[in-house]
Order: structure tokens, then C-alpha cells, then sequence
């Protein structure tokens, strides 16, 4: 079958930012994601939100340059204040121009 | 003092309270389910907005208009003033101190709430337009304390310049403004009193069975669920430091009696005193949060929830509330 290479980049990271990292995904040009609620531990494994639920897990298939582009997003603004990780794999998948 | 605090000690709510935290430090698998939760915390939120609204559309301007104002100033005053305890004596972070002190100018209303079923139990109820106070009290609050953090946040950079992070952009306060006002206790509380006033005592009746007569069983799932919540919060005691303990007492102490002596100079009733005291005294732990989570993410959150949660609400419920009301009644005494 005729398939595309893609990158997918997950990011797991407290539910409260939800809706900042949703923002980040459409103004970096993601077509669309994928969100499931998670728990986990880390190195910092404290949450604020009681009914916000634990973690997220943000999936999101995207052409290598948008994925690069997120992942210096996160570096910059996300990953020194708050707990989230973040990783990319490499993905092959048919209907390649939906995702990009 | 003994038999007010032997009053508050045998009310289901302290018991509850007591027991969620006794089966979190058996190690019990209890635990509420977050839907249940998340609905009780609905429920009495609404319940609370909509009696006080009924309430307040009997309620005359003139009697409103000085609690209102005090309770404004006690808004003012409660976050910067923890701001500078926790900075000149503690010496925090700006961060930290500011986000702790956001807690602490923002309220409780569980506590709330325990406080007005307190008084109610000592026959000294409360006005029925506390709830509209509570709703003044919580907005400056955490706004203020914010704004604290973010602008000396912005000048400590400034200050220390070289770095290379400079060009961070701080949140804007419009949006945490947002925030605060479109929170679900806000909308809950602040709709409920639109509603009540509206509705009146006669649209009242057909819902009161379901609002007020379930509402104290709610409350006492509620605060076994508290119990639970600092319970787990007990652990991060010993990272905190005594400082912090000794804040999480002694703050709510000096606030308390801040908001009973306004309380009482404004008119309010011995019960009214003591629930703005305690509304003073209050820390915030659903609201402040995910709010300071989100505008000061420097802030630790074990500091500010340890505090909130683990240390000024068992100590409100179960020796604040007794207190707050002792103080009302000397001063009415007077």
C-alpha cells in the first residue's frame, strides 16, 4: 500500500494545559490530534487541579518541519516550568496529505 | 471556648473531615470518583448562590452597602499582606510568595460554608447576604496577589538583565482576569445569587427540598473527600518547613480577627462577624490553583497546596470557625 512517512510527536504533561498546548498545535499547523486522559509519575509529580483529572497525552501527526517547530516551542516556553515530556516517532501513514 | 469548640468537634462535617484524613493515613484504597467530586462541589456551589440570592432580594441596600465595602478592603488587604509576610519574614521567591498569597486573599468556600452551618448551629445566623460578600472577597484576591508576582517577576529580570531568557512574554492580566471570573465557582456562585434574586422565596420553594434539604448530607460526602485530599497532602508537611506551618496558623489567626472586628464596626450580626472572619481567614484551594498553576508557573506548587490544603483548612475547620465566633461574641459583648 502506498504510505507516507510522518513524524508523530506525544506529549504528556499536566491536564491544565490543555487548552494552551491545543492553541500551540493550531498555530503550528497541526491538522488535528489526538487526547487521552492518563496518570503517571515523573520527577514532578504534583498536580494543582483536583477534578482537571492527572495528565494528558497529546498525539499529533505532522510533517517533520512542523514537529521541529513545536518541539522548540515546548523547549522554550513549556519544558523548564512545567511537568511534561515530549517525543517524536517516526510513522508511516496512507492518506499522507490529510496531516500536512 | 471549650464547649464552642466541643460544638464544632461533634458536627458531622469536623467528623468527616477528620475521617477522610484518618483512612489516608491507614492507606486506605477509599477514594471519591472525580465525577462525584466534581458534582458535589456543583451542587453546593449552586445551593450556596441560590439561598443567597433569594436572601438578597430581601435584603435593603443600606444594610449591605458597609460589609460590602469592608469586605472589599479585606480583599485588598488579606494578599498583600500575606505577600509581605511570607517575602520580608519568610523570604520567598517572589514567586512563591506571591502565589501562596494568592491563596490566602482568595476564599474557601467549603470553609465558608462550615462557618454558616456553624453559626447556624450556635443559633447566631449569619445575614443571608454573606454569600454575596463572599463573591466580592474572592475576585481582588487572587488578582491582586497575581499582579504583585508578575510585576516584581518583571522587575527582578529587568534587574538581573544579563540573562538569556529575557524575552519572555508575562501572562496577560486580562486573561487571568478571565480566568477568575469564568472559574465554576464564580459562574455557579455568581449565577445562583442572579438566580435566587430573581426567582424570589416563591420560585424558591419547588427547588428547596432538593437545595437545602440534601445539603448538609452533601456537604458531609464533601468534606470526607476533603479529609481525603489533605490527607495525601500530609506527606509534603515535612518539605515545606515550619515557616510555612507556622504561617498557615498564625496568618489565618490575624486575618480571621482582622475580618471579625470589620465585621462587627460594619454591623453585622455575631454570626455575620464570625463567617467574614473565617471568609478572611480562608484559603482558597479550587480556584487559586490552577490560576497561579498557569500565571506563575515558577511558583512550587507543594508550597501553596500544602499550605492551602494541609494546613489552613483542618486548621479553620476544626479550631479557626470556633475561634473566629468566640471572638465575635467578646466583641458584641463590648
Amino acid at each position: 500500500m502506498d504510505t507516507t512517512p510522518l513524524t508523530l510527536l506525544t506529549i504528556v504533561c499536566e491536564a491544565i494545559l490543555k487548552e494552551r498546548l491545543l492553541g500551540e498545535l493550531t498555530k503550528a499547523g497541526a491538522k488535528g490530534h489526538t487526547l487521552t486522559e492518563c496518570e503517571g509519575s515523573g520527577s514532578r509529580h504534583r498536580r494543582v487541579s483536583e477534578t482537571l483529572g492527572a495528565n494528558i497525552k497529546l498525539e499529533t501527526i505532522v510533517s517533520p518541519g512542523v514537529a521541529e517547530q513545536l518541539l522548540n516551542t515546548l523547549t522554550h516556553d513549556y519544558f523548564p516550568r512545567f511537568a511534561i515530556i515530549a517525543y517524536l516517532s517516526p510513522v508511516s501513514v496512507v492518506r499522507g496529505d490529510k496531516y500536512i | 471556648m471549650w464547649d464552642v469548640l466541643q460544638v464544632n468537634l461533634a458536627s458531622p462535617l469536623a467528623l468527616a473531615f477528620v475521617l477522610g484524613i484518618v483512612s489516608r493515613l491507614l492507606k486506605s484504597e477509599l477514594s471519591l470518583p472525580r465525577d462525584l467530586y466534581a458534582s458535589l462541589s456543583i451542587y453546593l456551589l449552586l445551593a450556596l448562590g441560590l439561598k443567597g440570592g433569594v436572601e438578597l432580594s430581601q435584603t435593603s441596600l443600606n444594610a449591605l452597602f458597609w460589609p460590602a465595602v469592608v469586605t472589599v478592603g479585606l480583599g485588598l488587604f488579606t494578599p498583600v499582606s500575606a505577600y509581605l509576610v511570607l517575602r520580608r519574614l519568610g523570604r520567598f521567591p517572589i514567586a512563591d510568595a506571591a502565589g501562596i498569597a494568592a491563596h490566602y486573599g482568595s476564599v474557601s468556600a467549603v470553609t465558608f460554608i462550615a462557618a454558616q452551618q456553624f453559626v447556624q448551629t450556635m443559633n447566631q445566623p449569619a445575614e443571608g447576604f454573606l454569600p454575596t460578600l463572599l463573591t466580592l472577597l474572592e475576585i481582588p484576591g487572587i488578582q491582586l496577589a497575581l499582579a504583585i508576582g508578575a510585576v516584581q517577576m518583571a522587575r527582578e529580570r529587568a534587574a538581573q538583565h544579563a540573562g538569556q531568557s529575557a524575552a519572555e512574554a508575562p501572562r496577560p492580566m486580562a486573561e487571568v482576569l478571565h480566568e477568575v471570573l469564568t472559574s465554576r465557582s464564580m459562574i455557579l456562585m455568581v449565577g445562583g445569587l442572579i438566580i435566587g434574586c430573581l426567582m424570589g422565596e416563591q420560585g424558591y420553594e419547588p427547588v428547596k427540598p432538593f437545595f437545602e434539604g440534601m445539603f448538609k448530607g452533601a456537604l458531609t460526602l464533601f468534606l470526607l473527600e476533603m479529609g481525603l485530599a489533605a490527607g495525601a497532602r500530609l506527606g509534603d508537611l515535612k518539605s515545606v518547613g515550619l515557616f510555612l506551618l507556622g504561617f498557615g496558623m498564625i496568618l489565618p489567626v490575624l486575618h480571621g480577627g482582622l475580618g471579625v472586628l470589620l465585621g462587627h464596626w460594619s454591623g453585622l450580626s455575631i454570626g455575620g462577624a464570625a463567617v467574614l472572619g473565617t471568609m478572611a481567614a480562608s484559603a482558597s484551594y479550587i480556584a487559586a490553583p490552577p490560576a497561579v498553576r498557569m500565571t506563575l508557573p515558577e511558583a512550587n506548587p507543594t508550597y501553596y497546596l500544602t499550605a492551602a490544603l494541609a494546613i489552613t483548612f483542618p486548621f479553620n475547620i476544626v479550631l479557626g470557625i470556633p475561634l473566629y465566633y468566640q471572638m465575635a461574641t467578646l466583641l458584641a459583648a463590648h
